[in-house]
């Protein structure tokens, strides 16, 4: 068994000038497995690195993904960003069965198909951001301008949010992903959106549109406070996320353009990055074994999907960018029952993003070496600060 | 082959449309349905695979 005092990593294990995933993550992997570790908040955490274990631990109704049981790991910084403890509906903090109830009132709303039919609309939100971007120069940070506006306006289309507040919307939802704003302004901006949503709510009851919140109300499963709550998850769950993988994988299709336009290139950038290395985090509530350790009740437990997604025995040459190998059992979305809600979405939005792009602007570069662009190595999630480009 | 479903399991991800769109489908709640039994060995192993990238093990192939 490995202890603390024999393996005291610091964590998050990402450090400036640093590859991704962390190099730590392979030798955890290959020795252990499990890594016990100290968060800075001074808990002891399981580290959880191999494909299988990960899993396991996503998926054992001995493990809670509920933060009010003592010992949750409350590593990162969540920054006036609301929890469940606060908002209701935010399911993703509940187990079974209490989460199955919010579960199965949303996924009509995200099927293959739903998602599909989605695609109009996405597309011209796509093509809005880029007649925005050409026809202000031939310079942009993509991040700021593109990759960050576009899940932010699928969300509000999805959710109904009239045309003429999403510019409210979108202003106040980059507050909450900005690393600069100070605690009490991402509290502003949150409860700002949260009246905001309560509001919309009752608008839709009295004017029904073909939206989420609208076919919601018409459901009836869940109350008005809990359907702002939701509303409030699949915001902030589906922005940084999204756009940070758009950036990453404009970065690395610029430098493999053999795989622009090919979906499979969406799947292996999922896999590849893994930008919500630190997302799932876990509580046993019973003592439990994974890959042969022993995790007591109350144990806080963080399974590093990156590390997993970079399982040597699962995917060969794991470091490698190969989109031509199946990707598809990569846990970028975890596993289990809270397995993305919006991986569907998410893919389509991928995928019009870079076709687009390099369609309408054939002559995208970087405007700065890519070994000088600026890598969130202090977020919660992997990804760009801000990508400059030119055309 | 056979293969079985438990609907009560599915979470609506998805991940076997996408793999296996011959033999699988989402009902209009989400909920994973069968559509058929797959014809040949490469519709064969797309229903394999959908039922170990399932999320909620709710797909069972049998080789029989
Ligand atoms: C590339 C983009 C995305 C990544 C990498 C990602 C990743 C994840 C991960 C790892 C989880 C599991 C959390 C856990 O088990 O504790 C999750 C859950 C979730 N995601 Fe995403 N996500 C992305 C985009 C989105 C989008 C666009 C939406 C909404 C439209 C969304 C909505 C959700 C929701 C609602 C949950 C909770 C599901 C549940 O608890 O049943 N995500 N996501
Ligand atoms: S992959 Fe599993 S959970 Fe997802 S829709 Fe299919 S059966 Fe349901």
């Amino acid at each position: 068994m490995t202890t603390v005092d024999k393996c005291p990593v610091a964590f998050p294990l990402r450090q400036p000038g640093q590859s991704f995933p962390p190099p730590q993550y392979l030798q955890f992997r290959e020795q252990q497995g499990l890594v016990s570790t100290t968060l800075p908040s001074g808990e002891h955490v399981w580290l959880v690195t191999r494909h299988e274990d990960v899993r396991e631990v996503l998926t054992d109704p001995r493990i809670s993904s509920n933060p009010s049981h003592p010992g949750f790991p409350r590593a990162a910084k969540t920054g006036g960003v609301p929890s469940q403890d606060e908002v209701p509906g935010w399911f993703v903090a509940l187990d079974p069965p209490e989460h199955g109830r919010f579960r199965k009132t949303l996924i009509p709303e995200f099927t293959v198909r739903k998602v599909r039919e989605m695609r109009p609309a996405i597309q011209q939100i796509v093509d809005e951001r880029i007649d925005a971007m050409l026809a202000a120069g031939n310079t942009a940070d993509l991040i700021a301008d593109f990759a960050l506006s576009v899940p932010s306006l699928v969300i509000s289309t999805l959710l109904g949010v009239p045309h003429a507040d999403r510019d409210f919307f979108e202003t106040r939802t980059r507050v909450l992903v900005t690393l600069t704003s100070t605690d009490e302004q991402r509290q502003a901006a949150s409860k700002a959106l949260l009246r905001y949503l309560n509001r919309l709510i009752v608008i839709k009851q009295k004017r029904p549109g073909d939206d989420l919140i609208s076919r919601l109300l018409a459901d009836g499963t869940l109350g008005k406070q809990e359907l702002s709550g939701v509303s409030m998850l699949l915001l902030i769950a589906g922005h940084e996320t999204t756009a940070n993988n758009i950036g990453l994988g404009v970065v690395t299709l610029l430098s493999h353009p053999q795989w622009i336009g090919d979906e499979r290139a969406v799947e292996e950038l999922l896999r590849y990055y893994s930008v919500a290395d630190l997302v799932a985090f876990r509580v046993a509530v019973e003592d439990v074994e994974i890959g042969g350790q022993l995790i007591r009740a109350g144990e806080g437990i963080i399974p590093l999907v990156a590390a997993a997604n970079h399982d040597g025995t699962v995917f060969e040459r794991p470091d490698e960018f190969d989109p031509g190998r199946s990707a598809r059992s990569h846990v970028a979305f975890g596993y289990g029952v809270h397995q993305c809600l919006g991986q569907n979405l998410v893919r389509v939005e991928m995928d019009i993003a870079y076709r687009t792009l390099f369609e309408r602007i054939p002559t995208l570069e970087l405007a700065v070496p890519v070994t000088d662009l600026p890598i969130k190595y202090d977020g919660v999630l992997y990804g760009l600060h801000s990508l400059p480009v030119r055309w | 082959m056979r293969i079985s479903v438990d609907t009560d399991r599915c979470v609506g991800a998805g991940q076997c449309v996408l793999s296996a769109p011959d033999v699988f489908d989402q009902d209009d709640l989400g909920i994973v349905m069968v559509l058929a039994e797959p014809a040949d060995e490469p519709a064969r192993e797309a229903a394999r695979q959908a039922g170990v990238i399932c999320p909620s093990q709710a797909i069972t192939v049998g080789e029989s």
